[in-house]
């Protein structure tokens, strides 16, 4: 069991480590490799399991935009072969189209057809509570951005209470075959121990059992209890 | 500064009207009056005179202890100045500082001014108000919610800092010494300690590789998250020259000696810990460069000392009890307290009150910045009991046991009024020292928690 790491020198803000530390307590055997930006991406020549990349500042989010383009066309194929992607926080905005600030359109990898509009002298923060494959997803936003583009066929979750891609949708993230890409930020395979179980079948774990199973679940059953309760701001 | 409009003239009138109407009714009157004159006149603070110096400190952490040292140093040596201390660091908080120091009209009553300022909402202040003298503590990740990233704050500090303010940096952490490198400027920062190794076992460190080239950054050491000392292994980026360089620390005898422009020079310690180190070393350069000598310094810190509302320790039934302030949400704030327990000798028992008590309310609390605070400091055969009172208890339990706490050390309980209780019998006859840790917005639930922990070590029952 092989899982990238991609530029966790850059992106690894929000708590989002906190996806990696579980990981490593749910599969203690499993190799981890910590790519750098000095570094070329394992996942591209070599079978992985998960590629992961948190959040990160916009300024490393261009580097590793530019980093990534000369790529493109070999990560376009690994997702269409299905190789299992998790994309938290602004990291999913790297695959958009592009990313537009103030007059700047930054292109992006155009591999996701969303494009992002980012206003740094607005920030958006809000809890999320969906749906993903008929059960319950939870987690926090905090962004400089607002994406539009795609449709109910693209979407990871859809929102029953706080925002999705924008203040005016209600779908959340990108999922396109095992590329799971969301706004949500923070350790969100603890806060979402269903989800977590998901994504080790999907990553060809499916006998592994949860780290801390009966205290994560306690937890998130109390956070589900409080995001679905009307008198909780979201 | 700007001519001062008509509608200025309203506004200070009705800024003291209202000021005389909240001291009648009991209350202090440390925000609402600079609320109130921002209201009525936008551009208040750029109408308002201004003393004839200004010495600002802005940063992440350490601000309002620098501006206390500060500010006992300059009362010790008989300077009568202006201070935000009792009120906010944003502008509102700033102008009735600046109101309640003045005449009727807005004429300063005093030459001098030590000002706090925020450094997430200083685009609201330094348009209006430009410090002679501005330290910079550090800059690193804090809320979230706020603050979103270190670049982001220095990005606005960049934009925003008078190009004629002299700056005092922090020349051990490489985010905030790179502020507006047109600006004149001089860099304190502690020479490398005893122990102090060249990689850290910090969660976060934001200067993992070099910001110019993204080469891998060499340490000569570092001390916690990216203060150290580092340069790029292929650019010319990297730590500066140090002016105000201390070079020994003897924390026996309570005293530093710093080097500056050549001279040793021996400081009293008002803390022995390395963030009390960094504290005194940014007031001796701010009032070194504000003209003050060592001599006048050292008299000001010789029977100083942290505010109680920050840390405060005392000995009950045998046993240590500290309080101490960790800010919630914010990461590096808690793990520097991680990490000064972790140092303590004997053994320890930790409870934390540090969810957010705003969030609480109406609200749920983003809790990923636990996944950034070092919990696995507190990891340890000498920390006997790690507990957590509030409601993310359950959050707080989860991040323990993946730091690796045994879950019978673990203790956690929603109720954070009572929090005490999660300090039983058992834990008390294991411990010598017990570590209370609050946030600021749980302030007001220590004396409480205090009264009953007091209470049970002497073997009473609680309050």
């Amino acid at each position: 069991m092989k899982i990238e790491v991609l530029f966790p020198e850059y992106a690894s803000l929000y708590g989002d480590n906190g996806n990696i530390m579980y990981l490593k307590a749910c599969l203690p055997k499993a190799t981890f490799i910590q790519t750098s930006m000095r570094d070329e991406p394992r996942f591209l020549k070599e079978k992985v399991n998960l590629v992961y990349m948190g959040a990160m500042s916009e300024k490393a989010q261009e580097k590793i935009i530019r980093k990534l383009m000369p790529w493109k066309e070999q990560i376009r194929r690994r997702i269409d072969e299905g190789m299992p992607f998790l994309m938290t926080g602004n990291a999913m905005e790297v695959f958009y189209d592009h990313i537009q600030d103030g007059n700047r359109k930054i292109p992006g990898l155009g591999l996701i057809p969303y494009h992002a509009v980012r206003d740094m002298d607005h920030r958006f923060n809000g809890l999320f509570l969906g749906e993903f494959r008929g059960k319950p997803l939870v987690g926090c936003k905090t962004q400089f951005t607002m994406a539009y583009g795609g449709d109910e066929n693209c979407c990871l979750a859809k929102a029953l209470r706080g925002i999705g891609i924008n203040k005016g949708s209600d779908l959340e993230g990108y999922r396109k075959d095992h590329f799971f890409g969301t706004n949500l930020v923070g350790p969100l395979l603890v806060l979402n121990p269903e989800f977590t179980k998901y994504l080790l079948h999907i990553m060809g774990a499916d006998q592994t059992r949860l780290a801390f199973e009966k205290e994560v679940t306690q937890a998130y059953e109390c956070r589900l209890k409080e995001f679905e309760d009307p008198k909780t701001e979201v | 500064m700007k001519k001062k409009s008509l509608r200025f003239y309203v506004t200070i009138f009705i800024a003291r009207m209202a000021t005389v109407a909240l001291r009648l009714t009991g209350h202090k009157a440390t925000h609402f009056p600079g609320l109130l004159s921002n209201t009525l006149c936008p551009d208040f603070l750029g109408q308002i005179e201004k003393p004839k110096t200004i010495i600002g400190v802005t940063g992440t952490n350490g601000k309002t202890t620098v501006c206390n040292l500060i500010g006992d140093v300059l009362k010790k040596n008989g300077y009568e100045f202006v201070s935000n201390s009792e009120g906010a660091n944003l502008s509102e908080g700033i102008v009735t500082a600046l109101l309640a120091n003045s005449t009727f009209w807005g004429k300063p009553k005093k030459d001098l001014a030590v000002l706090e300022i925020d450094e997430r909402y200083s685009p609201r202040i330094y348009p209006y108000l430009q410090p002679d003298i501005l330290a910079c503590t550090n800059l690193f990740r804090d809320s979230y919610k706020r603050n979103a990233h270190s670049e982001y704050i220095s990005g606005i500090l960049n934009r925003v800092i008078p190009d004629k303010t002299r700056l005092v940096l922090n020349g051990d952490d490489l985010i905030s010494n790179h502020l507006k490198p047109d600006n004149e400027r001089v860099y304190f920062g502690i020479e490398w300690q005893e122990g102090e190794v060249s990689v850290t076992d910090n969660i976060i460190n934001d200067m993992v590789v070099c910001p110019e080239c993204d080469s891998p950054l060499n340490y000569e050491f570092i001390r916690y998250n990216h203060i150290g000392r580092a340069h790029c292994s292929r650019c010319g980026f990297g730590s500066p020259k140090v002016d105000y360089d201390v070079v020994r620390v003897d924390k026996k005898n309570a005293r530093m000696t710093m080097i500056n422009k050549g001279q040793e020079e021996v400081y009293h310690m008002v803390g022995t810990s390395i963030t009390d180190i960094y504290n005194m070393s940014t007031t001796v350069a701010v009032l070194k460069e504000f003209g003050l000598d060592a001599e006048a310094i050292d008299k000001g810190f010789a029977k100083g000392r942290i505010v109680k509302s920050r840390f405060n320790a005392m000995k009950v039934g045998g046993k240590e009890l500290i309080f101490t302030l960790a800010k919630g949400q914010n990461p590096i704030a808690c793990s520097r307290v991680f990490d000064y327990i972790r140092q303590q000798k004997g053994r320890k028992a930790v409870l934390l009150v540090i969810d957010d008590w705003f969030d609480a309310k109406d609200s749920s609390e983003n809790i990923a910045w636990i996944y950034q605070a070092d919990y696995e400091f507190l990891n340890r055969d000498d920390v006997k009991a790690v507990c957590s009172a509030g409601p993310r208890y359950l959050d707080y339990k989860v991040r323990m046991l993946l730091a690796g706490i045994d879950e019978e050390k673990i203790h956690v309980q929603k109720d954070w009024i009572n929090a005490a209780d999660l300090i039983t019998d058992e834990i008390i006859r294991e411990t010598d020292k017990i570590f209370v840790l609050y946030d600021v917005a749980t302030m007001h639930l220590v004396k409480k928690i205090r009264g009953d922990l007091t209470a049970k070590l002497k073997g009473g029952k609680k309050k």
